[in-house]
Formats: structure tokens, sequence, C-alpha cells
């Protein structure tokens, strides 16, 4: 009886366990997700397509709508791919539908995944399930705030300067980004290769882990994947042996709210009395010029990941004289403001007698930024921050300035930068919004940052049901 | 003012496809001839979220091709995306190489008949080729078309760039540079290097200079050649051209001139002021590539000797000419077959340089024993009959003897008959013929060849005419 299962707080493993246990049928769960879809996705928009259940027994799973599902069309939140219908599963839904997840629908997103609130989406904004004034972070708000209000057990979402990992603080959620080149990229709809990795959000952190290890490893597909260490799901709950440090830049940066602060400070504390050793540190250079070059860096490849979107093959024509105007108007009508702003900054930072200055010089501050984190990693486990400066902000606050949204990365963007992988777990409430805790490690750490969030997750017993919604 | 001489300056950008059996970053079959867009698939036709996977065939084949060329191969390599929107580039980008290419810093060495020229190749890089555009309308070409088609298939293609130094000085040998390296890469077993197929294309630069200076100036790019010949002609009516320009006071400008519109790999550039920004950077969807020295080393291996050695040796014994065209025809092996097979050397390169190469017959088909009889039985057996067996020497289970049967005719006692018989038919030619017209002589021999089914020994025929008419 679908009636009976309360979606807000059944986790992806209970669910499984469930299933196998036939306590539970398939379709049962999948029509429970459904129709919490259907009561509470109207307000939220945390939805831009709902797929019938395609049968089995496996976990229902949300799909950031950057990820391409076959025969189900993925939009990236643009009107340029509006009708494109993939011929193919990307390869991290492959791994999950061999896994024998079934998927629920295309979350939304920023368009092309370029944005912080995902009101950048083309059909648009989604809604904090916390407060529905309020916005979900992004681009990867659409996965979130399904997570968050019950409306998937979990979900993927795909992270290149945060997108994964801040609207999992803004919405309450876990979610990894992970060690670039564990999650195959193949499938997914590029705005920045050298950035851009697929992740997992879940409701705790066992959930994220267990999905990490159904997508991650190898992938014939992408030259740029590796193997990956077994994962392992966390059970401790201590934190004896790990070394945290606390980088001053990323913790004392001007912009984090009190609240954020103080909530961050109590998850300290709380660590160290499960026995981790806390020590302070610094990245200067990480936080002075990863913003900056990310914004480079991305834009750059961005304008050449979108070149592709002509008008020719798939997706939106506007017809023309010849094929310039064609490629002209198809462009003009299908991007929105934000690709074609960042198009524009990556054109100019690649163009010839630029390309040193822009390009090529924020390409070394990034080899700078990967050493700085090496360094630190020789003496901690793990580097501890908040995740974004600031609690859920309102619908509109920052649509306006893209500067002040950018801002809203500021502190995910350096581990991005080096390719490391980065996880978010909830450490509190600030004006009964959550707070997002940062943990980041060294590649392949994604071990460590599950032990170390688990712990915390016991210990601080955070409770990811949005106050609306308890009962 | 005194007259300048000009000295042409000339560098080559040779374009060779691999027969690799898939393309260079997607699984899909590289082959020739295919139903338009059959061979294609989310990388190639550049879907969202496709990602390329390096042929690894492809880079080895490069890499021999390096070793032959004498390049340095690269420890590193690295792709980059060379962007540029035009209809028959899907991702509106080519991963091609840009500043750190697979193979750098070589040379080839071409045996001329004067001596050895030593053309520099400033790099050897791996890229993936552009699809097909049949611009539809009356002219066939890109100006005044009314729609574009186009064919994926050729799209994603693994392609090698060779880019020569500037080191060649006239026409005659930029192309016999070409039909040098043509060869090279086809012993190689890299290509087919078929210029009707587009599988082998270039694209020339060529500039003038005051003999004797070292100045480079403006040069024009001759884009598109599809013979050696009409480059040849090319390269020299464009010498004419800007020597034209410069002694009328004017000034080359820099510019492309297209021969073949149907082979577009990149957007026409007319001049300096609409050169394209290419934008490149290294393509993140690749890792660098580091071929390991084990692998360069065996490659090494496979590097037979080359044509330009070949031709060297074999200029010992032959006549330059008869080496070159042995070598660059992809005959010399079976030369030397034949030779060995005891044919004399210097008749079997007649035979296989001439007659054999107008036949068409695949030279990995003879056998060299049969070949080497027909060589040794050719002044014995009518012109006919050798020509005919020759058409044949390929065929299974080919065998001369039955062919060295007919015998040519050379006895006079039979054959003078037949010549007082045409020359009495034909008096008014041979009043003609006494009275000077010393070309009626051919007139005579041809009708006495004609009359003997061809099987007259022409030497004979020659002598007893002559002595028949004086």
């Amino acid at each position: 009886m679908s009636g009976d299962i309360d979606t807000l707080t059944l986790s992806a493993e209970e669910a499984a366990r469930l299933l196998e246990a036939h306590e539970l049928s398939g379709a049962e769960l999948f029509t429970a997700y459904r129709e919490a879809i259907d009561e509470r996705d109207p307000e939220l928009h945390a939805y831009l397509a709902v797929c019938d259940d395609p049968g089995g027994h496996g976990v229902p799973i949300a799909v950031k709508d950057v990820i391409g599902t076959k025969g189900v069309a993925t939009t990236a939140g643009s009107k340029i791919l509006e009708s494109y219908v993939p011929v193919y599963d990307a390869t991290v839904i492959a791994r999950c539908k061999a896994y024998g997840l079934r998927v629920l629908g295309k979350t939304n997103t920023d368009e092309f995944a370029m944005g912080s609130s995902t009101e950048n989406s083309a059909f648009g904004p989604t809604r904090n399930p916390w407060d529905p004034s309020r916005v979900p972070g992004g681009s990867g708000g659409g996965s979130a705030a399904a997570v968050a209000a019950g409306l998937a057990p979990w979900a993927l979402g795909s992270d290149t300067g945060g997108s994964i990992k801040q609207p999992a603080a803004l919405c309450g959620n876990v979610g990894l980004r992970p060690t670039y080149g564990t999650v195959s990229r193949y499938g997914v709809v590029a705005f920045a290769s050298s950035l851009d990795q697929v992740g997992p959000v879940a409701r705790n952190v066992r959930d994220c882990a267990l999905l990490y290890s159904i997508i991650s490893g190898r992938d014939d597909n992408d030259s740029t994947t590796v193997d990956v260490p077994p994962v392992e799901l966390p059970a401790a709950g201590d934190l004896r042996g790990v070394r945290i440090g606390v980088p001053r830049e990323l913790n004392d940066a001007e912009g984090i709210e009190p609240g954020v602060r103080a909530s961050v400070a109590k998850a300290l504390e709380v660590a160290e009395s499960l026995g981790a050793s806390i020590e302070e540190c610094s990245l200067p250079r990480s936080v002075d010029y990863g913003l900056a070059c990310y914004y480079l860096i991305a834009p750059a490849e961005a304008s050449s990941n979108l070149a592709r979107y002509d008008g020719v093959r798939y997706g939106l024509r506007t017809s023309g004289d010849d094929f310039r105007s064609m490629v002209m108007a198809s462009r003009h009508d299908g991007l929105g403001d934000e690709p074609k702003r960042r198009i524009m900054l990556g054109t100019y930072a690649l163009s010839s007698g630029y390309y040193d200055a822009y390009y090529g010089k924020a390409q070394q501050v990034r080899t700078v930024i990967k050493r700085e984190h090496d360094d630190a990693f020789a003496r901690f486990d793990v580097l501890v921050s908040p995740t974004s400066p600031t609690v859920a902000f309102p619908i509109g606050a920052k649509a306006d300035n893209p500067l002040a949204m950018y801002l809203s990365d500021l502190l995910t963007i350096p581990s991005c930068m080096a390719g490391l992988p980065g996880l978010n777990v909830p450490c509190g409430l600030s004006e009964g919004l959550p707070v997002g805790l940062q943990l980041v490690g060294p590649q392949f750490s994604e071990n460590t940052l599950f032990r170390t969030a688990h712990a915390l997750e016991l210990a601080l017993g955070f409770d990811p049901v949005p106050a609306r919604y308890r009962t | 003012m005194t007259a300048v001489e000009w000295e042409p300056v000339i560098g080559l950008e040779i374009h060779v496809q691999l027969k690799t059996e898939t393309k260079m970053f997607c699984r899909c079959a590289n082959t020739f001839g295919a139903a338009a867009n059959t061979q294609t698939c989310p990388v190639c036709l550049a879907f969202p979220g496709a990602l390329p996977v390096p042929n690894r065939r492809a880079i080895e084949e490069t890499i021999k091709l390096g070793l032959a060329l004498d390049c340095t191969i690269a420890e590193r390599a690295v792709f980059h995306r060379k962007n540029y929107f035009y209809p028959d580039l899907p991702k509106a980008y080519q991963i091609s190489q840009y500043d750190e290419p697979l193979c750098a810093d070589g040379r080839l060495t071409m045996p001329l008949e004067n001596g050895d020229v030593t053309v520099g190749i400033v790099r050897a890089h791996l890229e993936e080729d552009a699809a097909k555009s049949m611009h539809v309308a009356a002219s066939g070409r890109i100006h005044g078309a009314t729609a574009t088609l186009v064919d994926f298939n050729r799209g994603g293609t693994p392609l090698v760039e060779i880019v020569t130094a500037p080191d060649l000085h006239d026409a005659e040998t930029a192309k016999r540079f070409l039909q040098l390296l043509r060869q090279t890469v086809v012993e190689l077993g890299l290509s087919d290097a078929e210029l009707e197929k587009g599988s082998m294309r270039f694209d020339v630069n060529v500039s003038v200079r005051p003999k004797g200076t070292g100045e480079l100036r403006t040069r024009t790019e001759l884009k598109n050649m599809n013979s050696f010949a009409f480059a040849a002609k090319g390269i020299e009516r464009e010498i004419a051209r800007q020597v034209k320009v410069y002694e009328s006071g004017g000034a080359v400008e820099q510019e492309t001139l297209h021969f073949d519109p149907s082979h577009q790999e990149s957007p026409p550039l007319r001049s300096k002021e609409e050169a394209q920004d290419y934008r490149y950077f290294p393509e993140p969807d690749l890792v660098p590539v580091r071929p390991p020295a084990e692998l360069v080393e065996r490659l090494r291996g496979q590097v037979g000797e080359l044509p330009g050695a070949r031709i060297r040796r074999l200029a010992g014994t032959l006549s330059f000419y008869d080496a070159e065209v042995l070598v660059t025809g992809g005959l010399d092996a079976l030369w030397s077959a034949v030779v060995d097979a005891g044919a004399d050397p210097k008749e079997a390169a007649n035979v296989l340089a001439n007659q054999f190469v107008a036949t068409g017959v695949d030279p990995a088909r003879v056998d060299a024993r049969e070949l080497a009889k027909l060589v040794g039985a050719r002044a014995e057996i009518p012109r006919a009959a050798f020509d005919a067996a020759l058409a044949r020497v390929g065929d299974d289970g080919f065998r001369a003897d039955p062919h060295l049967e007919q015998k040519v005719v050379s006895d006079a006692g039979e054959l003078d008959p037949v010549i007082e018989r045409v020359i009495a038919a034909n008096p008014a030619q041979a009043d003609q013929y006494r009275n000077g017209k010393q070309g009626l002589l051919g007139f005579f021999v041809g009708q006495v060849m004609k009359e003997t089914g061809g099987s007259a020994d022409p030497r004979v025929v020659n002598e007893r005419v002559r002595e028949k008419l004086g």
C-alpha cells in the first residue's frame, strides 16, 4: 500500500531492503513517489518531466536533466534542447539501470548547469522545499529539492563549480562531487569538460556512498575516467585519527553569514569530541584566485561545448537565408542570457592575443591551486568549511546581479578547480534554513569523506525533512 | 633597373586519410562509399554528451610515419580543439593537434638526378576529418547554393597532416616530392593515398623572392588540388602570376585559391583581415598521449627500407628515371624478383616502367618467374602477342610458355614477297619516298606489319623496306 510509505523519511537503503524482503512491491514504491510528486511538485517544480514506471523491483531515482536518458527528453534546462530526445543512455544511467534503479523523472536545472539558483532554467525556477519563496540553489536545484521533499529517495546531479554541493547545502541533503575522473561524463550534456562531474544527491551519507558505488569507475567511452578504489559504506560513529584542517580563507571569507559560521563552528566542536584533530590552515591563492580562474576556464570550455547547438542535427532550428543566419537565429532564440554571457566571456578568453593572458594564465593558476591543496593534504585528511556562504536566498534576490550569484560558489569552486572530491553534509539550521558543511579530501578519498560525514551526521542528528512537511 | 631573378619558395601541407578499421574517436567503420550517413553514431554526429575516445591504431600509424620521416616522436602529445562553425563540422570544433604534435622536426631526402634534396618536415600530426558537404545548386559551388547536404560518414575519420618546411623551389621537384611521400605512406600501409578518392589531399603554399635573399614574402595557398600534374601546373601558374605582380610594382596579397570546392575542410579564407580565429585550446575530453619508448622502438622496427633509399640503390644499376619510376610506382620489388629469376635488369626495368604500368595489373599478383620468361622472350615474339601476354600476367596460374609459341618472323626470304607486294600496291608513295620524302618509310613498315598480322620483326622489315625502295 503506497499510502503507508513515507517518502519524506524513507532512505534508499531501507527501500531496497523492503523491496528485497517483498514487504513492498516495486510498483507500490514507484507509485508512492509519483503521488508525492503529484502532491508537492506543482508548488516546487523540481521535475521537468516525470516517467512512467518501467517495471522492475529497483529503487527509483531522479535524474538531473543534463544527464542523457534514452527515449526521455533531455533539455539541460534550455529551450534549444526542448525537443531533444537522446538515442542513447549516459553511462551513469546505463549503470543505474543495470543495478535495477528506475528513473522517476528528469529534474530542473539552470540552463546548461550554469547558475547557482535554478532560476536560469528556461522552464521556470524550482522552489526550496524548506521555504518556497526561496531558491533551492543550483544548478542542480531540481535534484536537491526532489530529495528534500521526498519526491525521490535519491538523485543524480552534476557539478562543475558547486552544482551538487551548494544545492545540497541549501536543501539540507547529502551531495557528493566525486574526484574528477571517477564518474563517466559520457552522455552528460557538457558545460565545462575539465570540471564537470556527475555525483549522487541523497538523504543520508550511506545512500550517497551506495549511489556513488553504482555510478563510479572507469568507462571505455570516457577516456578521462580511471579505476576507483572499492567504496566502503560507512558504519563507524567516531572520528579517531581523522585530521581535520580548517582553511582560514574558506571559513573567514567575506559574506559568510553569522548563522552559517555558528553551525560550522558547532560541527567542528562535535568532530573534535568524536576524536578528530582540528587545526587551522591556509589556502590563500585558492580562495583569492579560484573564482576568477573558474570564470575564465569554465566559460572558455562552455563556449566550445555549446557551439554544437547550431540547429543542424537536433534541437531548435530557426530558419535563415543561409547556414550562418540559420545558426545565429537558432542560437539567438534557443539560448538564454546566462549561456550567452558565458559564451561571450569564454570566446573572448580563448581569442588570439588574449589566450595567454586569460585562459593560459588561469590554467597556470589552476596548477597552483592543486599544489596548494596537495600541500594541505600532506597534513590533513579532510578540509572543512561552509559549503555556501549563505542559507537559501529569496527567489529573484540575485537574478539581476550575475556577480553576486557567482559568489555563491566562492567556497566550492577551489576544490573543483583542483579536481578534488567534496561532500556536503547538513550541519544545522540558521533562520530555519539548512546550513551545509563542506568536506574536501585528496583525490580518491571518497571513503574518508563518507566516514567523516557519516560520523558527523549521526552525532549532529540533523533532520532532513523540511519543517513544514513534518507531521 | 636590372632584371631580378626570382626564386620560388614552396611549402606543402599534405593530408593523408588513415585506413584504420574505425574512425578516429568512435567505433564507426572507416570505409569509403557506404550510403550517406550510415556510418555514424552519437560521437561523430556530436550528440549532446558524446565523448571522443582516441583510436590507438591511428596513433601508432602516425608514429610509424613520423619515424619514416625521421621525426622526433613526442613523449607527450596533446589534442587541441580548433573551433569554427561549418555544416560539415558537427561539434563546431575539429579535434586536431596544435603546439604539441605527435611528430615534429623531421626530413625526407629525395634522390634526384643531380644529387639529393632534403625537405624538412615541420610536423606530422593526427586529427579528425570533416564530413562531406554537398552544396545543392546548379554550379555545385558554395556561392549561390540553395541548400547544403551533409554526409557524416567521412566525419571523424583519422587524418594525418604533414607540413613541410618551405624547402622546395620549383614545381617539378614539388611534384616529385609528393610522389615520393605518397609511395612512402602507401608502403607503410597507412593509407591508400588515392587522390581520386580524396584519401590524399594537399595544399601548396607559394611565394617568390629575389634569388639570393633569404626573405619570406607573402604567400598564397593553393587548396585541394587533386592530381600531381595539376599541382605542378598550378604552382607554375602561381609563380608566374606573383612574379608579374612584383614586376609591375604591386604586392601579393595573402589569399587562398580553391581548386576543388567539394573537398572543403575549413571555411574559405579570403584575406588576412578575414582570417579565422580558431581559438585553439587543449581538448579537455582527452588526456595527453604519452607513447611508451618500447612502443616507438617496436614501430621503428616495422619501417623497412624507404623508397628514397631504394631509388638511390637502384640508380646504381639502372637509369635514374627507371629507378624512380619503379620505386614510386611500387614496382621495384617485382623488378628485383624478375631479375633474380634471370631477366636482364635493364630490359626488365624497361618493360615494367613502360609497358607493365600501362596494363594496370597489380604487381603483387604477378609470378616473377613467368614474367621473367616473358621479358626474356620479348624480342622473339610479336609485339601484339607480348602485349597480350603482359596484360594477363596477373591472372591466376598464368604461364608464359603458351604465349611464346608465336615466333616473330625475321626471315628476309619470308618477308620480301610481302614487302614487294606492298610497294607495288602503293606506287605513288614509293615515288614520293624516292624523291626524298623519307618520312614515308614508317608508312611502308606499318603496312607490312599489318599484312603479317604483327608477327614480323620490325627491325628486319625496316631494313628490307629501305633496301627495296632504295
